[in-house]
């Protein structure tokens, strides 16, 4: 447990990274270094963001899967890594 | 009696199985036909029977009706917690977020998902993988795609008795609403029926118009305030001025009073450049061009009459159709009256008589559309009868380039406010024409048939991008044009500027050798009045015209005569007779324009040079 710390502590002081959210399957942020608003927020429509996605994928080929998600917007990057039980959220601010 | 027939079989062929074998066909019996049975039976029309033999099918037409949808927002809280957390409960949700963090599983999941997002994480940090690495190699694609306009959305007139769509202004910031001006402006044909309302759509929806406008009477021109975008001022067809606030409903805020209005209908207003954002200016038939103030609409600020003779006599004013306004130069402004004229005024000039400049005259028929080059002010375009042409502010005698005499009436037309040599124009038989003159100066370079019914009204977006057109049955066609006529072409700015100023130097030159020629015949008509015996070089009446070429004529057919009776072909001669016209007959021609010449041509045995066919 020691090692999740060290990990999301490690992605969260690695430069440009705005933020980091854990969320479980029902949505829930477990772990989260924003506001709590703002947790809510995204841990709510990344969500289902990434479900529609991982359908998507998975309607085109039935053997694929979805693993990584990544949305690019003009102020920052929206970082998505879904896992059957979790999902790991980081926003980060690309460097130019 | 018996009759007894007996079978005997032996008891060794008894189950044997049959055998079946052939034998050659054997005729049994014979019958011929017998005519005489014809008598009792008559023959039967040859009729013919079709038959097909396909399932039935039937042909149905479907058309969803419109359905409106409306759109709705769900406000979304924090939920997904199990029944026994409640989510504002702090301590609760540590709890279960300590507990679910203990979980083996989320400790395995967020180890390995973390290693996977360092990755892009570093990804991102070490390199931009969005950058354009090959910008100088980017070929503009745009001359392959074919010009072309897309018809995005269409908006009817909801009411039953359709009226004309006269008029259309876009919303001015973002233009995400169209304000358009229904009325008839057809003479007297307006019924009882007919509503007297205006419409404003959202381009989004063309189901039901955003907000309605009520005027007292149809309202033929309408536009918003380029400087406030709730405030619209309308032209009604009987002669009145209205303003509308759209916060403030559908009724007029204030309308003009009737006895110091228009006494025709309001054919163009058009909004003024001033510190306060309420001056506007309207023209119409009546001959007046009125400047107004609209927080006080009870009189007109200015008036002015267009009178050609600068007497300020209103019973010779010409009855104004169009106005032009450019807002970077406020003191000047057009006006494009009925009689085709445009009469270019000055606003800061002291006496009526000095605020007509000048006047530029060369179309038929009224001017329905007059706009200024937005990218060249000196060049206008006006749009009137068949043809729509561009005049040059300097030269006054005629425009400097026109387009051909279409088959039918031009009713309106609009520069493009991206590209210099781009504008529009639209025709009673329902087509818009797009012309390029850095491309094709003969012909459109997109022509788009809209509707079939005339159109009315054109309005390009200022992004250049899409525009709307009004047609006679209240039909508003909203319209996306191809990228490659909307967006600035390299070097266009200075290859127009370089078509204008040769078109202008070419009318610069006719002009001025029109005002030799005059002079000279001036001169001349002088010079005749004083000497009348002499015989000059100069004018012949027409008469002796034709007595001269006559004798020509005839003496060259004597020639061709004497030549021809030489050879013994058959042939007639075609006389071309430049006073009697062409006549044709069978045969291959060779034209030749001018005085009388003689064709060959063939056909039977022709007779003497008085045959003419």
């Amino acid at each position: 447990q020691a090692e999740v710390e060290e990990t999301l502590k490690r992605i969260q002081t690695h430069k440009g990274v705005i933020g980091t959210i854990v969320v479980n399957a029902e949505g829930i942020p477990i772990r989260t270094t924003l506001d709590n608003s703002t947790t809510v927020q995204y841990a709510g429509l990344l969500h289902q963001l990434t479900m529609k996605a991982r359908s998507t994928v998975r309607d085109i080929d039935p053997q694929n899967d979805l693993t990584f998600l990544r949305i690019r917007s003009k102020k920052h990057e929206i970082m998505v890594a879904p896992d059957k039980e979790y999902m790991l959220i980081v926003i980060q601010n690309p460097s130019e | 009696m018996e009759i007894v027939y007996v079978y005997t079989k032996k008891r060794n062929e008894f189950g044997r199985q049959c055998n079946f074998s052939d034998r050659s066909a054997e005729l049994h019996v014979d019958i011929l036909p017998d005519p005489s049975l014809a008598v009792n039976f008559i023959e039967r029309d040859p009729c013919d029977v079709p038959i097909q033999c396909t399932q039935e099918m039937s042909e149905h037409e479907v058309n969803t009706e419109r359905f409106e949808s409306d759109t709705r927002g769900i406000n979304h809280v924090e939920g997904g917690w199990p029944k026994d957390v409640n989510p504002h409960e702090m301590e609760q949700t540590i709890r279960f977020r300590k507990k679910v963090e203990k979980d083996e599983n989320y400790i395995s999941t967020v180890m390995q998902l973390g290693n996977n997002m360092e990755h892009c994480i570093k990804q991102n940090n070490a390199i931009d993988i969005y950058r354009e690495y090959f910008e100088e190699e980017e070929v503009v694609e745009e001359s392959e795609v074919q010009p072309s306009a897309k018809t995005i959305n269409v908006f009817r007139d909801p009411n039953e008795v359709k009226r004309t769509a006269s008029s259309l202004s876009w919303h001015p910031d973002g233009s995400r609403k169209l304000a358009v001006a229904y009325s008839s402006l057809e003479f007297q044909k307006v019924s009882k029926d007919m509503s007297l309302n205006s419409y404003i759509w959202d381009i989004e929806n063309p189901n039901k118009p955003e907000m309605t406008l009520k005027p007292v009477s149809p309202l033929v021109c309408l536009e918003y305030n380029p400087k406030d975008c709730h405030i619209l001022v309308g032209g009604s067809y009987n002669g009145q001025i209205a303003y509308w606030d759209t916060r403030k409903g559908s009724q007029p805020v204030e309308m003009s009073t009737i006895e110091h209005s228009h006494r025709d209908p309001v054919y163009r207003v058009i909004w003024l450049q001033s510190k306060t954002g309420t001056d506007t200016f309207s023209a119409s038939t009546d001959g007046q061009v009125l400047w107004w103030d609209i927080r006080k609409m009870s009189e007109p600020t200015e008036r002015l009459i267009l009178d050609p003779n600068k007497k300020g006599n209103l019973d010779n004013a010409l009855g104004a159709i169009s106005l032009e306004f450019e807002t970077t130069m406020p003191t000047k402004f057009m006006v494009g009256t009925e009689q085709g004229l445009v009469v270019s005024c000055n606003r800061k000039a002291k006496t009526p008589a000095e605020k007509i400049v000048c006047m530029y005259s060369g179309h038929h028929g009224p001017i329905y559309a007059l706009q200024r080059n937005p990218f060249f002010p000196k060049n206008f375009l006006t749009v009137a009868d068949w043809t729509a042409r561009i005049w040059s502010e300097d030269i006054k005698e005629s425009s400097i380039m026109w387009t051909k005499y279409h088959t039918a009436y031009l009713s309106d037309g609009s520069w493009s406010p991206v590209r210099p040599s781009v504008f529009f124009t639209i025709k009673m038989d329902g087509t818009l024409d797009v012309w390029d003159f850095l491309f094709k100066q003969n012909d459109p370079t997109l022509s788009v048939k809209v509707c079939d019914e005339a159109l009315n009204s054109l309005r390009v977006q200022d992004n250049g991008h899409f525009l709307a057109c009004g047609s006679q049955l209240g039909t508003v066609t909203l319209l996306e044009i191809s990228s490659g006529l909307c967006t600035l072409q390299k070097n266009e700015k200075a290859l127009a500027t370089a078509m204008f100023e040769r078109e202008t130097k070419r009318e610069k030159i006719l002009e001025a050798r029109h005002r030799e020629m005059r002079l000279k015949e001036r001169s001349r008509s002088e010079q005749s009045k004083e000497e009348d015996t002499k015989e000059g070089d100069g004018e012949e009446s027409p008469e002796e015209l034709i007595t001269r070429i006559e004798k020509d004529f005839y003496e060259i057919v004597e020639a061709e005569l004497k030549k021809r009776d030489k050879g013994e072909e058959k042939k007639v001669r075609l006389i071309l007779n430049s006073f009697t016209g062409l006549r044709v007959v069978r045969g291959s021609l060779r034209v030749v324009k001018g005085s009388s010449k003689i064709v060959k041509g063939f056909t039977n045995k022709g007779g003497g040079p008085d045959s003419t066919l």
